[in-house]
């Protein structure tokens, strides 16, 4: 055993390093450093799913049930498929109305309806509240356990460790809790206490586990050999189909049951919607979180079993076996962990849902409450920001205290023990309701009231008020049915038999509360407000800033103004107006009260009293025009229109971008065709001047030397003259390229014979090579198929490439080799030399104007034209020229032509 | 919605519906016979097994799969007040 001092010293050691962790937390928040803007943190916050009831309760479960124990967390895997579709659309809603609970989620969705909204509460607040009591129960009975004090029922509570962990735990959510008025705010230095208990508790729970599977037995396999022995145990590892058909829809109603809770409880909506950081924090703590809910279950069975084992069965409580398994087999200290893990699972669950439920007594039952009273009169002035605030500590204190009162009267009771199903049945009842509130437009406030009091109702009726009988408070009597008719017997209602009740009542008030939801919906048509907000909630992603608000009336500024001023104190009122006007650009006094202020104003104020109340206080300052379905269409038409002017308006600027791009990009090309034209030119007459100078030369100096001799004159004449015929040759050159590339050359198309053509060339150019000692060897086919081109153009093409190859062939053993095939649908002609060959740089520009290979003192003479117009001739003919060279190895210059198209025949 | 975001919610709706159908009857009686899965009772190994499993389906469609809709880039601290928004991903 350990002393009780020490246990007590740990647990408020514990729950002090809590505060600090929150301080912590809440102070980096203040510097804007988020601990808690992470999706492991965040994931680890939905932890809080795993109460006492989990942590001591689990193991119990297994042992008296086996397996079943497991459909609560495999609920949770079903729902966490949907997360990122549901919570986020949650989140989004929740954070663009500032909805603070659940109870003002639904109330909001149902035309903002104060009704709903303290139904929701009610309902959660009964539900719950047994909840809490048990988390009260789970530290008491581990403060039992382990100092092994006997529990005494009469003991005052002020020697009761529990009620100063109780009060403790009221004092941390009040600090951590009510912090800011506007709940919309996230309470950084909760959370991040809240995740590090999920993270303590999955590590205690995991150390036992280790601890028994590995330190009192050999491993999980040696468990359940032993276990063979006791077919008792060894049944719990089978489904027991003994119980008939309706064990299979049991197992089924579960997972539905807690698939929906882990949606629908107060706490998991206030760590899930109210303290989301970031949406996109859901697409990892969606499968985050059911790894963890696996993870703190692996050790479940082991544990239930190996407990069976060492304890026999009916020896100590199944439920402590988290606790007596290390302290009767020697490891005191890993019970005191392990109790710190229990602890964990108390406190992170009663910190959230009191501050959960707190804000939804507050909001939903003590605001209206207040505001109808007429001790409170609205209009006097006054600041009621902290009165807000206290309200909201005494209702957290309040909770507490009354979960408190709960565990000490129904302690032992069977009403209980069996809370945590009777708990998630209660708020599944809201399912219909909210889930059909954001993705069916038709669901209505009547029909939300309807189905959610039928599905109370019948939840009372069949399951709790049935399990207060069995606790004795009510005469058994109940159970067979009121006054004695069998037929209305709240475990089997209508002579329904077989069900276990929770799936009885489940499906019973589920029928009910679905029916009347869609029934009562679609038999009335909603009322504006309803219809409007309706509109807001489903097509939430796709609401704008200039999203419609469905307001129209008058309000004064001045009204508006003391209104915030009175409910989110002076300097946020101010904040409020001043972005306001800064928003519109206009000065703070030119505001006008039209519908986007009062919307503003309404929803800053929602934030701190919630949306239905909210709703009630702008009402009374302002002056309203009643809308109707047809008003709501008409914003909404206006709305739209205002939407198709602003995408006009869009698409309009992105053509003009379109267009201003394409202009760019016209100018640019200009600008490089001009720079080509100017390069073109200073090359021609570069090319034109150096004829032109000898020219002149020669002639000045004939005339300045009159003695010349007849030999020197002819020599000189004779450079004249061929130095003009360059002249008229480059002048030529320079209009034929020119009226090629404009497409104004005239062209004499006709069936060719290219195998003619080339003999033909090569004829009138054999004079040539003879001169220059060079070998012209010819490969060609006995015939080629006749193609349409222009004879005297190619003829020209041809003896272009082999006057070039004759002036790079070495002055002696040259060879040049001219072949022509036929390769698929085209003829290719090739020219190929055994000279220098072109250098790689020069290749990619060997086609262009005045470019020749080499350096200008070793090239040959030429106008550096001949290849851009043969290229030109074959693009012109349908066909490409290219060069294949080797440096030093020659040069292989070569056009294809397509063969014309023969129309399919052969 | 976008067509990727329709068809990111499909999958996802359809991974739920495969969840449910491998938690419950009657497949679940397939593991419940009483046989052996590494020396250890086989219904709540594979049932384990199978949660394993769905766990890594969500979670390697979660981390590649789900990409923010739309070329806008998700604000999630969006807020009515900052101004237009329209990227979508459920409803």
């Amino acid at each position: 055993m350990i002393s009780p001092a020490l246990v007590l010293a740990v647990s408020f050691g514990y729950l002090l390093l809590l505060f600090a962790i929150a301080a912590y937390g809440d102070r980096r928040a203040r510097q804007g450093r988020s601990i808690i803007d992470n999706a492991t943190i965040y994931a680890l916050s939905w932890g809080v799913y795993c109460t006492a009831w989990t942590y001591f309760g689990s193991v119990g479960r297994a042992a008296f049930e086996g397996v079943w124990f497991l459909p609560i967390y495999l609920g949770p895997m079903v729902a966490m498929m949907l997360a990122w579709l549901v919570i986020r659309k949650m989140v989004r809603i929740a954070r663009t109305y500032r909805i603070t609970s659940i109870a003002d989620f639904i109330a909001s969705r149902y035309g903002k309806s104060p009704l709903l909204a303290a139904l929701v509460t009610l309902l959660t607040v009964v539900g719950i509240l047994p909840y809490i009591a048990l988390q009260l129960k789970g530290v008491s009975a581990g403060l039992e356990v382990l100092t092994a004090g006997g529990h005494d029922a009469n003991a005052a509570f002020w020697t009761d460790g529990t009620f100063y962990v109780a009060l403790l735990l009221a004092v941390f959510s009040i600090i951590f809790g009510t912090r800011h008025l506007d709940l919309s705010e996230r309470h950084e230095g909760l959370v991040a206490a809240v995740a590090f208990e999920s993270a303590v508790k999955l590590a205690a729970f995991l150390a036992v586990g280790v601890f028994v599977t590995w330190g009192l037995f050999d491993g999980m396999g040696d468990i359940w050999r032993r276990a063979q022995d006791f077919p008792d145990v060894t049944d719990l590892l089978r489904l027991d189909s003994g119980g008939g058909s309706f064990r299979h829809v049991q197992w089924f109603s579960l997972i539905v049951l807690a698939g929906l809770s882990v949606l629908l409880l107060p706490r998991q909506f206030q760590v899930m919607v109210v303290e989301c950081v970031d949406e996109r924090h859901i697409r990892r703590a969606a499968w985050l979180f059911p790894l963890y809910l696996l993870l703190i279950n692996i050790f479940v069975l082991p544990i239930a079993i190996g407990g069976l084992l060492i304890f026999g069965q009916g020896g100590t409580n199944p439920e402590t076996f988290v606790l007596t398994l290390p302290l009767t087999q020697g490891a005191k200290w890993l019970a005191l962990v392990v109790f710190v893990g229990g602890l964990s699972a108390v406190t992170g669950m009663l910190i959230v849902e009191t501050v959960a439920v707190a804000t939804m007594v507050c909001n939903d039952l003590v605001m209206p409450a207040l505001l109808r009273s007429p001790g409170f009169a609205l209009r006097s002035g006054g600041d009621l920001s902290l009165l807000l605030l206290n309200i909201r500590r005494v209702a957290i204190l309040l909770v507490l205290m009354l979960g408190y009162l709960y565990f000490r009267i129904a302690g032992e009771a069977y009403a209980l023990v069996s809370i945590g199903l009777i708990s998630f049945a209660a708020v599944a009842q809201f399912a219909p309701a909210l889930i059909g509130g954001i993705y069916w437009r038709e669901a209505t406030r009547g029909g939300a009231l309807a189905g959610l009091i039928g599905g109370a109702l019948v939840w009372a009726y069949t399951l709790m008020l049935p399990s207060v009988a069995k606790s004795g408070w009510i005469g058994s009597g109940f159970l067979d049915g009121p006054f004695g008719l069998s037929m209305l017997a709240p475990e089997a209602l209508f002579g329904l038999h077989g069900f276990d009740n929770l799936t009885h009542s489940l499906f019973w008030s589920m029928a009910v509360n679905i029916g009347l939801f869609v029934v009562v919906s679609l038999a009335r048509s909603p009322s504006a407000r309803d219809a409007s907000q309706a509109l807001l909630f489903v097509d939430v992603f796709r609401s704008r800033a200039d999203a419609p608000i469905f307001w129209r009336g008058h309000a004064r500024l001045a009204d508006l103004r003391a209104l915030a001023t009175r409910f989110l104190g002076h300097e946020r009122a101010q904040t409020l107006f001043h972005s306001h006007a800064e928003a519109l650009g206009l000065a703070e006094t030119d505001l006008t009260a039209d519908a986007r202020l009062v919307d503003r104003v309404e929803r800053q104020i929602a934030g701190a009293v919630g949306t239905a109340s909210a709703r009630v206080i702008v009402e009374s300052v302002v002056q309203e025009e009643e809308l109707t379905i047809a008003d709501v269409a008409g914003i909404l038409e206006e709305a739209s229109q205002i939407r198709v002017y602003a995408r006009e308006l869009e698409e309009k600027s992105h053509s003009l971008l379109v267009a201003t791009e394409e202009l760019r990009s016209a100018n640019e090309e200009l600008k490089s065709l001009d720079q080509l034209k100017d390069d073109f030119m200073s090359s021609v007459t570069h090319e034109l001047r150096t004829p032109l100078t000898s020219i002149r030369a020669l002639a000045e100096l004939m005339v300045d030397t009159p003695d010349m001799t007849e030999d020197e004159r002819d020599e000189f004449t004779q450079i004249i003259l061929s130095e003009s015929e360059r002249l008229g040759r480059l002048v030529n050159q320079v209009l034929d390229l020119a009226k090629i590339e404009a497409g104004m050359a005239e062209w004499q198309t006709a069936d060719v014979d290219l195998r003619a053509v080339v003999l033909e060339t090569l004829r009138a150019t054999a004079e040539l090579f003879r001169e220059t000692d060079t070998e012209l060897v010819s490969d060609l086919p006995d015939s080629v198929p006749v193609i349409r081109a222009d004879h005297d153009r190619l003829v020209q093409v041809i003896m272009n490439l082999l006057s070039n190859a004759a002036k790079f062939v070495p002055a002696t053993g040259g060879r040049v080799v001219v072949g022509l095939k036929q390769q698929g649908s085209r003829l290719v002609v090739s020219v190929r030399d055994n000279g220098p060959g072109v250098e790689v740089a020069d290749q990619p520009g060997i086609f262009d104007k005045f470019r020749q290979a080499g350096d200008a003192d070793t090239r040959p003479p030429g106008t550096g034209l001949g290849l851009p117009i043969s290229r030109e001739i074959v693009h012109n003919l349908g066909g490409e020229m290219w060069l294949d060279s080797v440096p030093g190895e020659g040069a292989c210059f070569a056009f294809s032509l397509p063969l014309p198209n023969t129309g399919g025949e052969e | 919605m976008t067509r990727a975001g329709r068809r990111g919610a499909s999958i996802l709706v359809a991974l739920a519906g495969l969840a449910l159908l491998l938690f419950n009857f009657p497949l679940l009686l397939i593991w419940d016979q009483g046989r052996e899965l590494f020396g250890l009772p086989m219904l709540p190994v594979a049932l384990f097994l199978i949660w394993t499993g769905l766990i890594l389906a969500l979670a390697w469609f979660s981390e590649t799969g789900l990409r923010a809709p739309r070329d806008s880039p998700l604000d999630p601290r969006w807020t009515p007040e900052d101004g237009p928004d329209d990227s979508d991903g459920a409803s």
